[in-house]
């Protein structure tokens, strides 16, 4: 209802995401090498790859956190160029969760939560908390609307930062690995959110190294290494018969134990 | 008795050793707990034994709080506070029309009011510049007159501590806001932005504020086509403001960088702009953290209004200055400048435990 224009501009078929032969450097540094990738709607994908690989990169370009220098990326029919018109528009509609959660510290959970949809969606204050506490009873932390996210453990706090993604009712959900910073009892409560996401059709880009999780809802895996797309499977194929050398040492080391 | 206690028994609580308790203990954890401490805590006790008793007997045993002449007054052992009651009215208004001194006083009111309702944190936000601005008018239309019956004031005598409370407070009003964009300039990434707002912060930081008063009250007339004046008063008022700016905007500057980058990213990735990711997300933030900095500079400020003597403006120090120039009560130092004292004393207090406070409140509830 609030973005009928994207609705008419993504006809079903034609990608959520996409990227054409994308380039970016850091100085001299080539992150990413000629990285080309489509993304279509519902579609759940999982980004994995060593450290340092350009995954992270590679999904912030696709909100203009980082800017690509070369290349073309268009999202939802939007292609991303250095117009704050657009860049706002594409942000409107992708939703990002962060390692480090990155919640505001001075607005309590509710406050978190209702920002964006009052000042960007211009929803009123009342239909705006309501909407919030929906998404709280989703990640199943209601009672800590009133709290402050230094109040709240980490898994809490990464449950109320995808709630708040979520408020904005993106098209498309992009997760830079969202459980790295948790402790690991705290990791379960995270994924579980996560794939009930999956499960209600959202389009998803995961930077993970959860494997299981991978397994249980990714359409596609990804595999990067050192700035370029390595390999590109089903899970299945992915986990039973990696084709490249590199992804099967990469897996060899992950799964070692 | 038995060493061991009793099967089933529970043994008698014991008090503490008496040295740790009480006055006692308290002196020695506190007072005499190492040799240089011990050392400084008699030194300390012997200047308070030198010092204190003899201003004490000045100051209220053979001080003359009657005296109706300053002759008179002279013949006291201590000090003059007579003097003070013959010259306060003058000390605080000055050479505002005598009848009229209601007005300023109303001011003083006005602004004390403002300051009140600063405190309380449930006013912040639109009601609170509603507040300032409305305040500042109001204070402004007293002093003025004009309307309403009130005769018009000029501003060459608006003396003493009103003077002192609107170059304070219009120059804090304005210099924030100044502040704020010069310190977002800084950090812009627009070369003519940066560059400018850089040029401006080292320009005036790299110069006393009495030079710029000077320069306001001596050179940019010159500089002015022939026939127009502004008020002298005005050009004062400025130059606070453009200097206090440049100080501010380099505190609030440190707090902009001391957010994590990842606020900035979240405030970006909800679809913020810029304007609303600074002021509802980065800013708050930033400036929580500089309060204790923001506050030196306020008071700072607030005491460096008393410059604007130099340029024949009569502030609370001045005033107090004139007073000491009357033929007849010539001389009284002490208490003038202690009264004076005083005053500042009791605003810039209050200011800095007030900034103590919200220090406390604010991350009382932020982080744990």
């Amino acid at each position: 209802m609030t973005s009928t224009a994207t609705a008419d501009r993504a006809e079903t078929g034609k990608p959520m995401i996409e990227l054409r032969a994308v380039h970016k450097w850091y100085g001299e540094f080539h992150v990413l090498k000629d990285i080309s990738l489509q993304v279509g709607r519902g579609e759940r994908v999982v980004v994995c790859g060593p450290s340092g690989s350009g995954k992270s990169t590679m999904i912030r370009c696709i909100n203009r956190l980082e800017e690509h220098q070369k290349g073309q990326i268009i999202v939802d029919g939007i292609e991303l160029t250095s117009d704050v018109k657009n860049i706002e528009a594409i942000r409107r509609e992708v939703g990002m969760v962060f390692q480090q959660f990155n919640l505001f510290p001075h607005l309590t959970v509710l406050e978190n939560l209702t920002l964006a949809p009052i000042w960007v969606r211009k929803m009123p204050k009342k239909e705006a908390e309501e909407a919030a506490m929906v998404y709280l009873e989703r990640v199943k932390i209601p009672e800590q609307a009133g709290k402050y996210p230094g109040q709240l453990s980490g898994g809490q706090q990464q449950r109320v930062a995808i709630a708040r993604s979520l408020c904005m009712k993106p098209q498309i959900m992009l997760f830079d690995e969202p459980t790295s910073a948790l402790d690991p009892e705290m990791i379960k409560e995270v994924l579980d959110v996560m794939v009930g996401l999956a499960q209600d059709g959202m389009t998803m880009i995961c930077v993970t190294h959860e494997m299981g999780f991978a397994r249980t809802v990714a359409d596609s895996m990804i595999f990067m290494d050192r700035g370029e797309i390595v390999e590109v499977a089903t899970p299945q194929e992915f986990f039973a018969n990696p084709k490249s050398e590199r992804t099967k040492l990469f897996l060899s080391q992950i799964l070692a134990h | 008795m038995s060493e061991m206690a009793e099967p089933g028994l529970v043994q008698p609580t014991e008090k503490p050793p008496a040295a740790t308790l009480g006055a006692i203990g308290w002196l020695r954890a506190n007072l005499f707990n190492s040799v240089p401490n011990t050392l400084l805590t008699l030194v300390a006790l012997y200047l308070i034994v030198v010092l204190v008793p003899p201003f004490l007997r000045w100051a209220l045993v053979d001080s003359d709080w009657t005296a109706a002449s300053g002759k008179e007054c002279r013949t006291a052992a201590g000090a003059c506070w007579a003097f003070i009651g013959e010259w306060y009215r003058f000390i605080l208004f000055g050479r505002f029309p005598y009848a009229e001194q209601w007005r300023p006083l109303l001011v003083i009111v006005v602004f004390l009011a403002m300051f009140l309702a600063s405190c309380d944190r449930r006013l912040w936000g639109r009601s609170l510049i509603v507040i300032w601005l409305g305040g500042g008018a109001l204070a402004l239309t007293l002093m003025f007159g004009g309307v309403f019956g009130m005769p018009y004031v000029e501003t060459a005598l608006w003396n003493g501590l009103p003077l002192t409370l609107i170059l304070a407070v219009f120059g804090m009003l304005f210099a924030f806001p100044l502040a704020i964009l010069l310190a977002l300039g800084r950090r812009s990434h627009m070369p003519a932005v940066h560059s400018l707002s850089v040029a401006y912060i080292e320009l005036i930081r790299g110069v006393p504020l009495i030079t710029i008063l000077f320069m306001a009250s001596v050179m940019l007339p010159l500089f002015l086509p022939s026939g127009t004046t502004i008020d002298k008063l005005l050009r004062a008022q400025i130059a606070i403001i453009l200097f206090g700016a440049a100080y501010l905007a380099e505190i609030i500057r440190g707090g902009l960088q001391a957010i994590p980058k990842g606020q900035y990213e979240a405030a970006d990735s909800l679809g913020l702009s810029y304007a609303r990711k600074m002021r509802l997300v980065i800013l708050p933030q930033a400036l929580t953290t500089v309060i204790p900095p923001l506050v030196n500079t306020f008071i700072g400020t607030f005491k460096d209004t008393s410059l604007v003597i130099i340029i024949g403006l009569f502030d609370l120090l001045g005033t107090a200055n004139s007073s000491l120039t009357d033929a007849n009560w010539r001389g009284f130092y002490w208490e003038a400048y202690l009264f004076v004292g005083l005053i500042y004393w009791c605003f810039c207090f209050f200011m800095s435990k007030y900034s103590q406070y919200l220090e406390r409140d604010l991350n009382k509830a932020r982080r744990r």
